[in-house]
Order: C-alpha cells, then sequence, then structure tokens
C-alpha cells in the first residue's frame, strides 16, 4: 500500500499511485461501459464550436450551472447582519444546512440559522406547529433578542401565511406577545438571493417603521440629519464594510448602517464562542426612519426595499456597486452633497494615490479582454472599472440580470471606447460563459469559484472576485470598495496577469528570454 | 377614489359561484363601480361571461409559455370585458399534476406587484370549491379579501362545503380582517330550502345576504356566454342579481367572524327541519332491499 501512517499522502497524490490508477482503469474498462475515447473527445471538441455555441444559446428549458442562488440565503444574511438576531427559516432542514455551509465556507466562520424542520406531515397539514415549537425553542434555547423569519420552497408551495402563523404562534405562548419576529416569504423559486436580500431586509424595515404587524403604533418620521447605507449582498463584508465606516469616520457624519454582517464573521480566536456579534440594533432600525437620506449601494438587492424607503419620505440614492475611480468619486460626492460636508483630504489624497498605481499599470492591462459574471451590481462596478483601465469587459453576464440591467450595462459600455466589442448576457448561465469562452476567447475569467472548472475547460486564468469564494481564503477580509478597494481589485487583475506571463515564459532555453525580473 | 374594496366567493363546485359572481360584478358595474375580476380557478371559467369567452391567456400558462412570471407584463393577462370590468384568471395546472395553489399565490402576487389594483373600486376574487391548501386561502389571508361570500343551495354537500369555508375565515379572522360577508343562496329547489339557508348562516353567526330564485334565462344568457344583466336588463332575474349587488355594495365593514359547526350539528339542522328523520341507527349501512 502506498499509504502509510508515516507518511500520509493526501489524495492529490495518493491517487497517482499504480495500485489506484489499476483500478481506476478496471473500473473503467470493466464496469463504465462508456463509449470510445476518441468519440467523447469528438464530441468536446464539438462543444468548442460556432455551431454548437448556437445551439446552446438556444437552449430553452434548461440552465446549466446558474451563476445565483436562492432567495432565503439572501434571508439568511439579512438576518446575519442584525444585533443579536437568530435567522429562522420556516421549511426543510436540508436547506439551512446549505445556507449555512455555503457561508461557512466562503467566511470560513461558523453561520448561525435554525429551521423550523418542516416533514412530510408538515407538508400536508400545513408547518403552524413546526412556527409553535421552532419559535419556543429558539428563544429558550440560543436567547436571540429578535428573530428573523423566511421561507423556503417547501412552505411556499403550501402557501403558509408567516404573518398568520407567527401571530398564533404568540397567543399560544410560543414567544412573548411583544417579541420581535420579522418576517419574510422568500419563495426560492422566484428571483435569487439578491431578492431575498431585498424581500428580508423590507420585511425588517417594515416591522420596526409600520407598526409590527399591527402589535404596536406606526413610527412617526421626525426628521433629522443622519444618513442611512444599505450595502446590499456582498460577499467581501468584512473588508468592505470596514473600509465604509472608515470613510463615514473620516466625513464625520451620523449614520445608521441597515445590514452589518461583517462583526459575525469576523469574530476572533479567543477563546469564546460568539453566536451574535454586532450587527444592526433595533433602536439604529427606529431611527433610521428619520434620516435625511439613504443611500443604496447595490440597486438590484434593494428593488422594493428603496421604494419602501422613498415612500416613508427619505431621498433614496441608488447606486450599482461602485469600483474604482469614477463610481467612488459619484459615491463620495452624493455624500457630499447630501451631508453638506466636503470630501475630506485624506480620501482625495487616496484618490491620486490609486490613480497613480493605475497609471503606473496601466500598460499591461490597457486592451486586455476579460469575461466575467456575477450579480448584475457588481458587474456595473467592475465594467466601469475595467474601462477606466483601458480594459474590455468583452463578456458581461449575470442568470439573475433583466433586460433592464443589460440596457444599464450596455449604457455604462457606450460611454467608454473601449465598451465597443464588449456584449452582455442577462439571464445566462455559465454553460453560456463556456461556449462564449471557446468561440470569442478572453484573456481572463472574473467570476467565483464555480468558474474554476471553466478555467479547467477553457484554460481562461481565473480571478476569483465573486462570491461564493471557497477554494482561496480571506479574500473576503480585504475591500473592493472605495479608492482602498480599487487598488486591491487593480492588484487582483495585476497578480494574474503577471502570473500568466511567467507560466507562459517559464521553459528555460525556450522561452525565458521573456521570463523576466522587472515587469 | 373610495377605498378599495376587496371580496372573494367561495362555494362547492358546481353550484353556480362563477355565474352568481359574474351577475353580480355585472350588476355593481352598472352601480358605477369600477371592477375587476380575479379568476382562481384552474378551469379559468370565472370571466367568460364578462368576456364572452373563455380567457385562453391565463397568467400561468403564459408563464409557463415566457419561462417565469416575472416576464409577463400586465397587459398580457388583462382583458377588458363587458362595462369595462378588468378580468383576469389564474388559470393552472391539468387535473392530476403540479399544485394548482401556488399558482393562485403566483398569481395574486403578480398583480399586485404590477399595478392590476390601480383604479379600481373592487377587486374579486372567484374561488374554486372548499378551502382546501394554503394557496386557496390565499384571497383571505391578510390584506386580500376583507368579506367572503359563499354561495350555497339547500343540498346538504354545499351546506357542508358553506362550513368548511367558514372554518377556513376563522382561522385566518383574528390574525387577519377577513370577515363572512353571508351566504348567497342559488335556488336548487331543494326542500325548504328559504328556511335551511337562513338557519345555516345563523348557526354560522353570519346571515343570508340573498335568495336568488333558479331561472332558466340564467341559462339561456350563459349559453350565449353573457350575464343576465346584458342578455336581459329587464327581466326579473336581471333584478334579482342587482339586488344582490346592492346588498353587497352596502354591506361593507358589515362581515362577521363565522362560527363554523360540527357534522353532527349539521345533521341536527337538517332533522329539525323535517329533510332527515331521526337516524335510526339499526337502518345505517342497509340496502333498500333490507330495509323493506
Amino acid at each position: 500500500m502506498p499509504q502509510s501512517a508515516d507518511k500520509i499522502l493526501d489524495h492529490e497524490l495518493l491517487f497517482r499511485e499504480p495500485e489506484y490508477q489499476k483500478m481506476l482503469a478496471d473500473k473503467k474498462s470493466e464496469f463504465e461501459f462508456n463509449h470510445a475515447d476518441s468519440k467523447i473527445q469528438e464530441i468536446v471538441e464539438w462543444t468548442k464550436t460556432e455551431d454548437y455555441k448556437q445551439k446552446n444559446f438556444a437552449r430553452e428549458a434548461l440552465t446549466v450551472n446558474p451563476a445565483k442562488a436562492c432567495q432565503p440565503l439572501g434571508a439568511v444574511y439579512v438576518a446575519n447582519g442584525f444585533a443579536k438576531t437568530l435567522s429562522f427559516v420556516h421549511g426543510s432542514q436540508g436547506c439551512v444546512a446549505y445556507y449555512r455551509s455555503h457561508f461557512s465556507r466562503h467566511f470560513k466562520e461558523p453561520t448561525s440559522c435554525v429551521s423550523s424542520s418542516m416533514t412530510e406531515d408538515a407538508a400536508v397539514f400545513g408547518g403552524l406547529n413546526n412556527m409553535i415549537d421552532g419559535l419556543a425553542n429558539t428563544l429558550n434555547l440560543y436567547k436571540p433578542e429578535m428573530i428573523a423569519v423566511s421561507t423556503t420552497c417547501m412552505a411556499e408551495v403550501i402557501g403558509d401565511d408567516l404573518n398568520a402563523f407567527i401571530k398564533t404562534s404568540k397567543e399560544k405562548g410560543s414567544v412573548p406577545a411583544d417579541f420581535d419576529v420579522p418576517f419574510a416569504h422568500t419563495p426560492a423559486f422566484v428571483g435569487s438571493h439578491i431578492t431575498g436580500y431585498d424581500n428580508a431586509l423590507l420585511g425588517i424595515l417594515r416591522h420596526f417603521w409600520d407598526g409590527k404587524a399591527d402589535t404596536a403604533p406606526k413610527l412617526d418620521r421626525v426628521p433629522d440629519e443622519s444618513i442611512n447605507f444599505i450595502f446590499g449582498f456582498d460577499g467581501f463584508v468584512v473588508g468592505n464594510m470596514k473600509e465604509m465606516k472608515r470613510i463615514l469616520g473620516l466625513f464625520g457624519i451620523d449614520y445608521n448602517i441597515l445590514c452589518d454582517p461583517s462583526e459575525v464573521w469576523n469574530t476572533p480566536t479567543d477563546g469564546e464562542f460568539r453566536m451574535y456579534e454586532g450587527g444592526t440594533t433595533k433602536a439604529t432600525v427606529e431611527r433610521a426612519l428619520n434620516a435625511k437620506a439613504t443611500i443604496i449601494f447595490q440597486g438590484y438587492c434593494c428593488e422594493k426595499t428603496s421604494k419602501f424607503i422613498a415612500e416613508h419620505g427619505q431621498e433614496v440614492v441608488v447606486l450599482h456597486s461602485p469600483i474604482g475611480v469614477a463610481g467612488t468619486d459619484k459615491f463620495l460626492m452624493e455624500l457630499s452633497r447630501i451631508t453638506g460636508k466636503p470630501i475630506p483630504a485624506e480620501l482625495e489624497l487616496e484618490r491620486g494615490q490609486l490613480v497613480d498605481a493605475m497609471a503606473d499599470s496601466q500598460a499591461h492591462l490597457h486592451g486586455k479582454r476579460y469575461a466575467m459574471y456575477g450579480d448584475p451590481d457588481m458587474m456595473i462596478g467592475l465594467t466601469e472599472f475595467l474601462l477606466e483601465l483601458g480594459a474590455e469587459p468583452a463578456h458581461i453576464l449575470a442568470t439573475n440580470g433583466e433586460k433592464e440591467w443589460a440596457k444599464k450595462v450596455q449604457e455604462v459600455l457606450d460611454a467608454s471606447p473601449y465598451g465597443a466589442g464588449c456584449k452582455v448576457y442577462p439571464k445566462r448561465d455559465l454553460w453560456h460563459m463556456r461556449s462564449l469562452l471557446y468561440t470569442e476567447p478572453v484573456d481572463f475569467l472574473i467570476g467565483n469559484t464555480y468558474g474554476k472548472y471553466l478555467e479547467r475547460d477553457t484554460g481562461t486564468p481565473l480571478i476569483r472576485m465573486v462570491f461564493p469564494i471557497f477554494d482561496r481564503h480571506h479574500y473576503h477580509r480585504y475591500p473592493i470598495w472605495g479608492y482602498e478597494g480599487g487598488l486591491r481589485v487593480l492588484v487582483m487583475l495585476l497578480d494574474e496577469f503577471f502570473e500568466s506571463i511567467d507560466v507562459n515564459t517559464i521553459v528555460p532555453g525556450k522561452t525565458d528570454y521573456s521570463y523576466d525580473i522587472i515587469r | 377614489m373610495a377605498k378599495l374594496r376587496q371580496i372573494a366567493f367561495y362555494g362547492k363546485g358546481g353550484i353556480g359561484k362563477s355565474t352568481t359572481s359574474q351577475n353580480t360584478l355585472a350588476a355593481l358595474s352598472d352601480l358605477g363601480q369600477k371592477i375587476l375580476i380575479v379568476g382562481c380557478d384552474p378551469k379559468a371559467d370565472s370571466t367568460r361571461l364578462i368576456l364572452h369567452a373563455k380567457a385562453q391567456d391565463t397568467i400561468l400558462s403564459l408563464a409557463a409559455e415566457a419561462g417565469s412570471v416575472e416576464d409577463l407584463e400586465l397587459e398580457d393577462v388583462m382583458k377588458i370585458g363587458y362595462k369595462d370590468i378588468r378580468c383576469v384568471e389564474s388559470g393552472g395546472p391539468e387535473p392530476g399534476v403540479g399544485c394548482a395553489g401556488r399558482g393562485v399565490i403566483t398569481s395574486i402576487n403578480f398583480l399586485e406587484e404590477n399595478g392590476a389594483y390601480d383604479g379600481v373600486d373592487y377587486v374579486s376574487y372567484d374561488v374554486l370549491g372548499d378551502v382546501v391548501c394554503g394557496g386557496f386561502a390565499m384571497p383571505i389571508r391578510e390584506n386580500k379579501a376583507q368579506e367572503i361570500y359563499i354561495v350555497m343551495s339547500g343540498e346538504m354537500m354545499a351546506m357542508y362545503a358553506a362550513n368548511n369555508i367558514s372554518k377556513g375565515i376563522l382561522k385566518y379572522a383574528n390574525s387577519g380582517g377577513v370577515r363572512l360577508g353571508g351566504l348567497v343562496c342559488n335556488e336548487r329547489q331543494t326542500d325548504k330550502e328559504l328556511e335551511l339557508a337562513e338557519s345555516l348562516a345563523k348557526m354560522l353567526g353570519s346571515r343570508l345576504i340573498h335568495f336568488v330564485p333558479r331561472d332558466n334565462i340564467v341559462q339561456h344568457a350563459e349559453l350565449r356566454r353573457m350575464t343576465v344583466l346584458e342578455y336581459a336588463p329587464d327581466s326579473k332575474q336581471a333584478g334579482e342579481y342587482r339586488t344582490l349587488a346592492e346588498k353587497i355594495h352596502a354591506n361593507a365593514g358589515n362581515g362577521t367572524i363565522p362560527t363554523p359547526i360540527t357534522m353532527d350539528q349539521l345533521e341536527d339542522l337538517l332533522m329539525e327541519h323535517g329533510i332527515m328523520k331521526q337516524i335510526d341507527e339499526s337502518q345505517v349501512g342497509k340496502k333498500a332491499t333490507e330495509v323493506a
């Protein structure tokens, strides 16, 4: 046996040992009865052609590897952004295991979330009893100060009514009548995780502002000078939130951040487990009604929420994940306009430093072609930044982007000479992207961990900049927003570029005439 | 514009729910009310008499074609019929597959989000059969129908269904604002029908809002895919529907929380009125030949 307790081989090397190679070959020849290798290769080659791409894009009924997750994931994200709040998903248990593991694999932190554990009987008779027992257990076991309820497909298909269920649960003494249980219906088969973010955040704001489901008087708005910030579903929240708070601190403004999970996904190892850490407090949610304006950093994450806030008498400024110089400029100028405060000198300095860094490296990125996929807002921000660098975002794809989003991206492309040959793909998936990478190749792919299969198949180097990132650690600790964040994105783009040119020139005596010390 | 009033018609299948509701709503529109009908029956025949045709473009059939309900526009699904009544059919799956209840939820959410309720005085939901799952209860959940009208007759099963629907209303009455507006008896010419209907209404803590007599003119109109109001506006039957419409119109805020009864109480009610004899337990389960 190649494996021994003294020197343990990991799977990476272990299965290359002759015993395993023979076993795999035997399995293939004696049990798999597959097509001949030549036939398989022929089909593989065909999938790289224009002909196949045409068929692929004519696809109507099938989605292969969608670049999106489901609504409750967004709802769980939102619940994690509120102080001492436990996320409660009404539905089946397996779904909740998925949300928890998805976040934990990305942030490398535990993610707390409970399920009402609906089973066959609940599917037939409705999940009321699960709600009653579930809320009581949640409160008794985990002592949250708020329970934010969302739903899985199962509860949605049978039509469980959260408002009625929560009221009934309180009447039956499951949790005290005045305990805060905001809720949102989040059918997983509608929209994506950003829809769920929107619904869940709206559920919480509505609960506190509009009379706690008819159990308290509606709050009256007494306008003050504070500004609300809603940052949307963000895989880089740990780094971004820190950076945003720093910027707001430099401005010296009174602000309310609605939904801040940056601390619960960044707890220290010091011997104490923190189930709850940081997050927006109830008092902050309530006073946020009085704010002068709300800045929404990712508009497509907040379509209903922004409407709701505007209806409550505030100015609402909607951005789309600004990344880079012009995007950050716009954000800071809006902030300055609303608050009447000048942009701090420190930030102006940082702007100059980012522009300097971009100028230093511009020659390397100019004219490079990128394919990218991710959430609609981030795609807009990245498109803007790539164009600023003189790079070409050739293929821009969002499974959860609609036609209206595509129009917006097109406007960004049209405003730059580098956008001329670029195309936007709303409602497409990663199998469409695979065809694009073969028929219209690019230099780099920007995506999430799932993009590594595209990197493997097509040889396009992957830059991991989109949630979820499971196979690289700690990216989420660094910002991509603000001028500092722009610097980070620039470095990521450059690192992959230099890496690829080194790989291309590393053969001694053959290509290493370009294996340079200075790049 | 007055506050939007939302009502729903429930009742046993085949009781004449759609016919009664469409005739009544046609009469309501004669009173100058702007009306939206939301058909919540997979058969999609809740608007047939208003549109003079069975609606082909149901929300769910179009959504299935387009890929998802988000791809639909309101204009695709909303049809305008008699007296500018707006008509929408939710549609649903063929019998035996899928989930019609979920279809109702999807459709109503779509209509609300796309502003179908803007500028109307009345929204009326027409819902099939008993309340069976959460989906069919959608119109009686929070912020939807304020009053439910149950269409029934003097037949045992119609009364049974009316009682069941009351149970559904009761479930949501405390958490939401839904109330039982009353019973509408569609005459089947069974024994002592009026008395029975009145007694049942009383036991349910409600009232019989109107007794609609049987008249063949309804069939004549229906064969022409018309309401009686349009086919024969001067007929006596048209007057009956007008009366019903006026009563419903005046009934805003008068709904009650129903007090459903048990099966035994229902049987007692039939006995009280002499429709059913005291049950002789020795006779239960015996064939006619055996009894004789």
